[in-house]
């Protein structure tokens, strides 16, 4: 074996409560230095995915390992090599930020002048110098999460777990952490990320898993996984509800999936400028009324609720 | 370094921890230290006019050590907001995640409260020395008697750390929080067991907390409430074991809650 171990490797991971199964064979593998996002309803297994591969949760079957170190035999290996952002910012709110960063370095049981050092490079590094010693509690939510981000980061993990990382957060706090996020890419840091925000997997993520029920129903790509419910889509406005059914006929003839709502009409469609040539000749013939055309890309939202079955 | 010397290590870094958290909260810290004086202001003064010890004695002096002793026992609510705190906030999921020593999360909190707690004797001590008590029996026994309190606040670490991991939720802490009072009452540090009806009074005297307020005040060389059950006669005795027993078997019950966590 000449090539590194991913960062994640997890093989029929199963774990079981005394009345219902919460990961029935989940299997995941992160590659060296991408994001890789893990999607799913609520109850889908998502954060106890996580608290298992961060070594919080015992398992009762499968194994996984992070960086090549097995979770069940080495978990002190492990520790060394994860950084867990949870879904509370985990810092001392009465410390400041430094003092947090030179607590959670000597923890990580580095030296103390390396402690201080560290504190100082990544106070630098996620735009806290000013804020440094202030008491976390006075913090905005965005600071706190990069600050929570960055106490994680001590060690320069080869994996860091993000769970639900902007739930909570106004837009500009989100924009911080996602700012973030993609700096520590740069840098070589794997991520495993959970979110219930779809568009943050989308604009973050090289790769999707989607969870229900336990398991992995779906993986690949964001582009991959919208092609996968068939791909761009016409959508057209009536100017009157009464006449989308018609409108929807017309749409029919230039693609597939066609979906109402109200007075929007939509059909997936493969061949982009010829489907909509095509179909606003066709509506122009029929003389309905129309008040928008647009083609546009899938959300991922349309493809989550049409892997978990919660859609159309 | 040994995996002890860094639990030696990590215990040191969490007890700074909370060292650092009373210099940014000096009111919440002066607070905490004068509650118990305030106690003893209201019963010593306001109340205690009315009092009276049977075998003789200021009722204060009679007071004084079982303030001490009701402190201790108040420290379980420290221990146990600070242990809740941390699980919900994350922190302790982020220690259990992370290369250090699991001795040292509870460790750690042991070492700074029972700093704290020795600190909030000495100055319950000072305001006692103000009101004009001093103890009768020679440093020795007074320092008998103080080792004996914080063994008291030892085996209460020991229910703090398992209801703090327990209890979720603020509604669970302030249960706890109204309760001790209760038990704090049910004793003889305000008043003699023999003056409550025959079954209070028995169990006041079984109460830990009046074993500890008696030794003390027998260590002190100051006056008692007495009594003539095998627990008032021998409060010495029971001011070692029944700390003992609480750590026996809370001390178990933590480390399988904090075990159980993974589960």
């Amino acid at each position: 074996m000449n090539s590194p171990p991913p960062a994640l490797r997890a093989e029929g991971v199963v774990k079981k409560y005394r009345d219902a199964v919460a990961l029935d064979g989940f299997s995941l593998t992160v590659a060296d230095g991408s994001v890789h996002g893990l999607l799913g309803p609520n109850g889908a297994g998502k954060t106890t995915a996580v608290r298992i591969l961060a070594t919080l949760l015992r398992f009762d079957a499968g194994r996984a390992e992070v960086a090549g170190h097995d979770l069940s035999r080495e978990p002190a290996r492990v520790r060394e090599r994860i950084g867990l952002v949870g879904q509370y910012a985990a810092v001392d709110e009465l410390l400041s930020a430094r003092q947090n960063l030179r607590l959670f370095g000597r923890l990580f049981h580095l030296s103390r002048p390396a402690a201080h050092r560290r504190a100082d490079e990544l106070l630098e590094r996620f735009g806290l110098g000013e804020a440094a010693d202030r008491p976390v509690g006075r913090f905005s939510g965005g600071m706190r999460r990069r600050l929570d981000i960055a106490c994680a980061l001590i060690l320069s993990p080869a994996l860091l777990f993000l769970d639900e990382p902007t739930t909570g957060l106004d837009p500009r706090g989100r924009e911080e952490v996602w700012s973030a996020v993609r700096d520590l890419v740069s840098g070589g840091t794997s991520v495993l990320l959970t979110t219930q925000y779809l568009d943050e997997a989308d604009r973050l993520a090289s790769r999707v898993s989607v969870l229900d029920g336990g398991r992995v129903i779906a993986e690949g790509s964001p582009d991959e996984l919208k092609a996968r419910v068939g791909g761009d889509r016409l959508e057209v406005t009536v100017a009157d509800p009464r006449e989308a059914e018609e409108a929807a006929r017309i749409l029919a003839r230039h693609g597939d999936l066609p979906h109402t709502d109200g007075e929007r009409v939509s059909v997936a469609v493969s061949h982009r400028v010829k489907a909509l040539t095509g179909a606003v000749r066709d509506l122009e013939e029929a003389g309905l009324a129309v008040e928008d055309v647009a083609l546009r890309r899938p959300t991922l939202d349309e493809v989550f609720l049409r892997l978990t079955g919660g859609g159309r | 370094m040994s995996a002890i010397g860094w639990a030696v290590s990590d215990t040191v870094s969490l007890t700074r921890r909370e060292t650092m958290h009373w210099l940014r909260q000096p009111f919440a810290v002066i607070v905490g230290l004068l509650f118990p004086v305030l106690f003893f202001l209201m019963f010593g003064y306001l109340l205690g006019g009315g009092m009276t010890v049977p075998g003789g004695g200021g009722y204060r002096d009679a007071l004084i050590p079982g303030m001490f002793a009701m402190t201790m026992m108040f420290g379980v609510e420290a221990t146990m907001t600070a242990m809740g705190a941390d699980a919900a906030k994350g922190v302790t999921d982020r220690f259990r995640s992370m290369p250090m020593s699991a001795v040292a999360v509870v460790a750690g909190r042991c070492c700074a409260d029972l700093i704290q707690s020795a600190l909030g004797l000495l100055v319950l001590v000072a305001c006692a020395a103000v009101s004009g008590w001093r103890w009768q029996d020679g440093l020795a026994g007074a320092l008998a008697a103080f080792g004996l309190l914080l063994w008291l606040r030892f085996a209460m670490l020991w229910i703090g750390v398992f209801l703090g991991l327990m209890i979720k939720g603020p509604q669970g802490t302030a249960t706890v929080q109204i309760l001790v009072y209760p038990l704090a009452f049910l004793s003889n540090v305000f008043a003699a067991p023999e003056s409550m009806p025959a079954w209070l009074g028995a169990l006041a005297e079984w109460n830990p907390l009046s074993a500890t307020a008696a030794a003390a005040r027998d260590l002190f060389g100051g006056p008692g409430f007495g009594g003539d059950s095998f627990a008032a006669s021998h409060p010495l005795l029971l001011a070692l074991l029944w700390p003992l027993v609480l750590t026996a078997v809370f001390l178990p019950l933590s480390v399988r809650k904090y075990r159980g966590l993974s589960r």
